[in-house]
């Protein structure tokens, strides 16, 4: 091992085409699908989903074990950081736009981390299909935010047909609509919902299932009406009496004295925390580099390399906000790089996510006050990107929700020991 | 390849590094700081590790080559232990590792093996101003050349060993470009205070204000010699150097607050399971993580000599200052009103911390 920083080949190639996309597929359009919630950006999804394909992906932002060229030199798997990198790159170009870019989403990282490998087989393929395929997670409940050990949706075993029946009301599921309702143009997608097996055992309880788009008795009910984050769609999803394949459960179908079935869950949030906080992190560059263009279109250079008290406000603002974003993503890096290696990173997955959670929100803020009357109006993207950034310190774990698992980590508590 | 972890060699620094700072610094911390004198013996000790003799070339009596990166890792471990005693082990440092730099071939072979080769000695470096605008870039002590001497006048502050010190390596403003210039200690016009600074923190660091009354060296005296030297890669590595320091200091108050914290008991639990406490630890440890990969990004693109390392280096102490003190400050706040007390190491923390806003100079890697 050693302590480098070259971006790999790969990711800096990657870069520089979603740059690309990002300026001229998301940029100029991003004003329009902010103003009109719930319309969908047909022609990004559709160019998308080809260009992943051509690229030799197809399974939409999921990690892939890249298989080095036959005779080229062996190196350290990549997989998540390319996807940091791709969507940190997104996330610039529009963080509502990037949560809508084709595959697995959160529901296919669920499968990817709790399920077996040949669920992962059959639930996984569909991403590189023909057209474009949708998947969500569906955790969140009206009384179980935060406290996920309180979701009240259950699924009982019908050993008559071997079938499991989930009944509940899930919310604020991200990409809900396209993965489970038909659209003509997209594939058949799925939802992920996390259920208790037995309400007595608390998270021991807790599985998650993968319900197919179109299941009977599952309805999407509401979309939100969002701060920002505005070509995301947010859904709420109401299951009666669904049924579902016994093997469509996520690990063990019985209940041990263990944790596994919510231990599943949090593995998931290792694995997406520092990639949440990466796409918070494209937003706070837009934000920063917007911020600096329009300063030196007014003559106001930042004078790097001088002693503070020599500086000006405006300086210091932005010398301040340039730490911050790039530690933070630096700490995604590293965050990711740990995933890659297979080392346990529990601790800088949620460290990465608060860093980006506090810078996100405060360099937008910041940005958007230090340009007054122009960062305040809609003709610019800057104050959307302030209501895009807040999203970040939210969800995946809330701000407070990642301080408590960084505290537990290095004060070697469990959950009942700091709550 | 991004990767983040120390190779072998590192490491194995780190740990006699780490082992030294624990050991040996750390316990003797309070008494030196009180007393205001760091033990010959505790200095003598850190010298032998052999940070700068390992990156100082064979050929000018090291045993190997300069890396930021290395250099980084082993001050953030050193001031870990205690600050006044890394800055005094590192003291020779800031007057050989210019010189390794920028020198000439003449004032390696001159200087390194001397410095390097036996015993710890005072050879240090004067770039401090006593000014609230000081600025490395900027300074008020002039050189001018004057009949094929240069010649030097100002005043110098916080000048590490200064007294009795073998040489001094003076920053001063020649044509408004800070150069290194090698004074001796008998120079005629160089007068070193009688009385050590007076410091917020820092008190067993013994240091001076120097002053130049029209002092003469020649021209060959001039780091890089004749045609002088680019100042930003020195200043890019004292900064690295000062965010490293910054990260040990922080991280030794993060320590002790954590472990504070888990004992200390109010309310019927620890005070570290109470979220208004667990999570100033939480924010102190992710700060930390943040600038510490800042510099070490910083470091390594002065290892491989990426065109905006200078600009890093820059951004990593200014962040590490800030750090310092937010981490310091917490760290007194955990332990409540004994943090107060000097009996406890936090206080001392803290006015340490605040120092790297203002004490770029006194390290380099
Ligand atoms: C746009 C959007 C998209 C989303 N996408 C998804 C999705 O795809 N799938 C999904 O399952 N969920 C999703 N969510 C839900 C999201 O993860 C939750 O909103 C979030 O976890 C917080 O839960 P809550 O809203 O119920 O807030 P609460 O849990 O009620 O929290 C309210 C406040 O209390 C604080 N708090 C709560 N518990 C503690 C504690 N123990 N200690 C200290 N402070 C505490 C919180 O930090 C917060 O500040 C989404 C939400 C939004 C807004």
């Amino acid at each position: 091992m050693t302590i480098e920083f070259e971006a790999p080949k790969p990711v800096v190639q990657m870069q520089t085409v979603l740059q690309t996309v990002a300026e001229n597929m998301m940029r100029p359009v991003s004003r329009e699908f902010d103003e009109n919630e719930h319309s969908i950006p047909w022609s990004y999804i559709e160019f998308m989903h080809t260009a992943m394909k051509s690229m030799g992906g197809g399974n939409g932002l999921t990690p892939r074990e890249d298989k080095p060229k036959e005779g080229a030199e062996k190196r350290p798997p990549i997989g998540y950081q390319l996807l940091a990198a791709q969507i940190e790159m997104l996330a610039w170009g529009d963080v509502g736009f990037y949560l809508i870019t084709p595959g697995g989403g959160l529901g296919g990282a669920a499968v990817q981390a709790a399920g077996t490998p040949e669920q992962r087989a059959k639930f996984l393929a569909r991403f590189a299909e023909e057209k474009p395929t949708y998947a969500a997670m569906c955790m969140t409940e009206a009384g179980a935010g935060s406290d996920t050990s309180a979701i009240r949706t259950k699924a009982v075993l019908d050993e008559s047909t071997n079938e499991w029946v989930i009944n509940g009301e899930k919310i604020f599921v991200t990409g809900g609509d396209k993965s489970f309702n038909a659209y003509e143009q997209l594939g058949k997608g799925f939802i992920v919902v996390w259920a208790s097996i037995d309400p007595t055992a608390g998270r021991a309880g807790m599985r998650a299932f993968v319900v197919e788009s179109g299941t009977p008795g599952v309805k999407v009910t509401k979309l939100e009406h969002k701060m920002g984050i505005r070509a995301s769609d947010t859904a709420a999803i109401s299951l009666v009496d669904a049924r579902v394949p016994f093997d469509h459960i996520l690990g063990s179908p019985t209940v041990e004295k263990t944790t596994t079935g919510f231990k599943g869950a949090m593995a998931t949030f290792d694995a997406t925390r520092p990639l949440v906080a990466a796409s918070g992190i494209g937003v706070a560059r837009a934000a920063l580099e917007f911020l600096k263009e329009k300063l030196a279109e007014n003559g106001v250079q930042i004078r790097y390399g001088l002693p503070r008290n020599k500086l000006t406000s405006v300086e210091r603002d932005v010398i301040d906000m340039e730490i911050m974003v790039k530690s933070a993503w630096l700490m995604v890096l590293k965050a990711v790089w740990m995933a890659d290696n297979k080392k346990p990173n529990a601790l800088e997955s949620s460290m990465s996510k608060v860093r980006a959670g506090d810078v996100t929100t405060k360099v937008t803020q910041k940005a958007v006050e230090i340009l007054g009357p122009l960062g305040y109006s809609r003709e610019f993207l800057l104050e959307k990107w302030f209501r895009d950034a807040k999203i970040t310190d939210i969800y995946e774990g809330t701000g407070q929700i990642n301080r408590l698992v960084v505290a537990r980590q290095i004060l070697g508590y469990s959950g009942s020991e700091l709550r | 390849m991004y990767s983040f972890e120390p190779n072998e060699e590192q490491q194995m620094l780190v740990d006699a590094v780490g082992k030294y700072a624990a050991n040996d610094l750390r316990p003797a911390a309070h008494e030196a700081e009180e007393s205001r004198e760091l033990p010959k013996k505790l200095i003598g000790k850190g010298w032998e590790i052999g940070l700068l003799q390992a990156s100082t070339p064979e050929a000018y009596g090291g045993f190997g080559e300069r890396s930021a990166v290395t250099g980084a890792l082993a001050v953030e471990e050193m001031a870990f232990g205690d600050l006044a005693g890394a800055y005094a082990v590192m003291t020779p440092s800031l007057f050989a590792t210019p010189i390794l730099l920028a020198g000439s071939e003449e004032q390696k072979k001159q200087y390194l093996p001397e410095v390097v080769g036996g015993d710890w000695r005072p050879y240090t470096a004067a770039l401090i101003e006593f000014a609230f605008d000081f600025d490395a870039n900027a300074l008020r002590t002039s050189a001018t050349l004057d009949g094929g001497e240069y010649v030097l006048n100002g005043e110098k502050a916080y000048v590490p060993f200064a007294k009795g010190a073998e040489a001094i390596l003076v920053y001063a403003n020649l044509d408004g470009q800070t150069q290194g210039f090698i004074v001796p200690k008998d120079a005629a016009g160089l007068t070193v205070s009688e009385e050590r600074e007076k410091l917020l923190g820092l008190n067993a660091l013994p240091l001076y204000r120097v002053k130049l009354d029209g002092v003469k060296v020649p021209v060959s005296n001039r780091l890089g010699g004749e045609a002088g030297h680019d100042f930003e890669p020195i200043l890019a590595s004292m900064r690295v150097a000062s965010a490293s320091a910054a990260l040990g200091v922080a991280r030794a108050s993060l320590e002790y607050a954590t472990n504070y914290a888990k004992e200390r008991q109010a309310f019927g639990v620890k005070i570290a399971q109470k979220q208004a406490v667990a999570f100033m630890l939480a924010e102190m440890a992710t700060e930390i993580e943040a600038i510490r990969l800042l510099t070490w990004e910083a470091a390594w693109k002065l290892d491989t000599g990426k065109a905006d390392a200078a600009t890093e280096a820059y951004l990593a102490a200014t962040g590490a200052a800030d750090m310092a003190m937010m981490v310091t400050d917490r760290g007194v706040q955990v332990l409540g009103g004994h943090g107060y007390i000097r009996e406890h190491p936090v206080e001392m923390f803290m006015r340490n911390g605040r120092g790297f806003a203002m004490l770029t100079g006194l390290a380099i890697v």
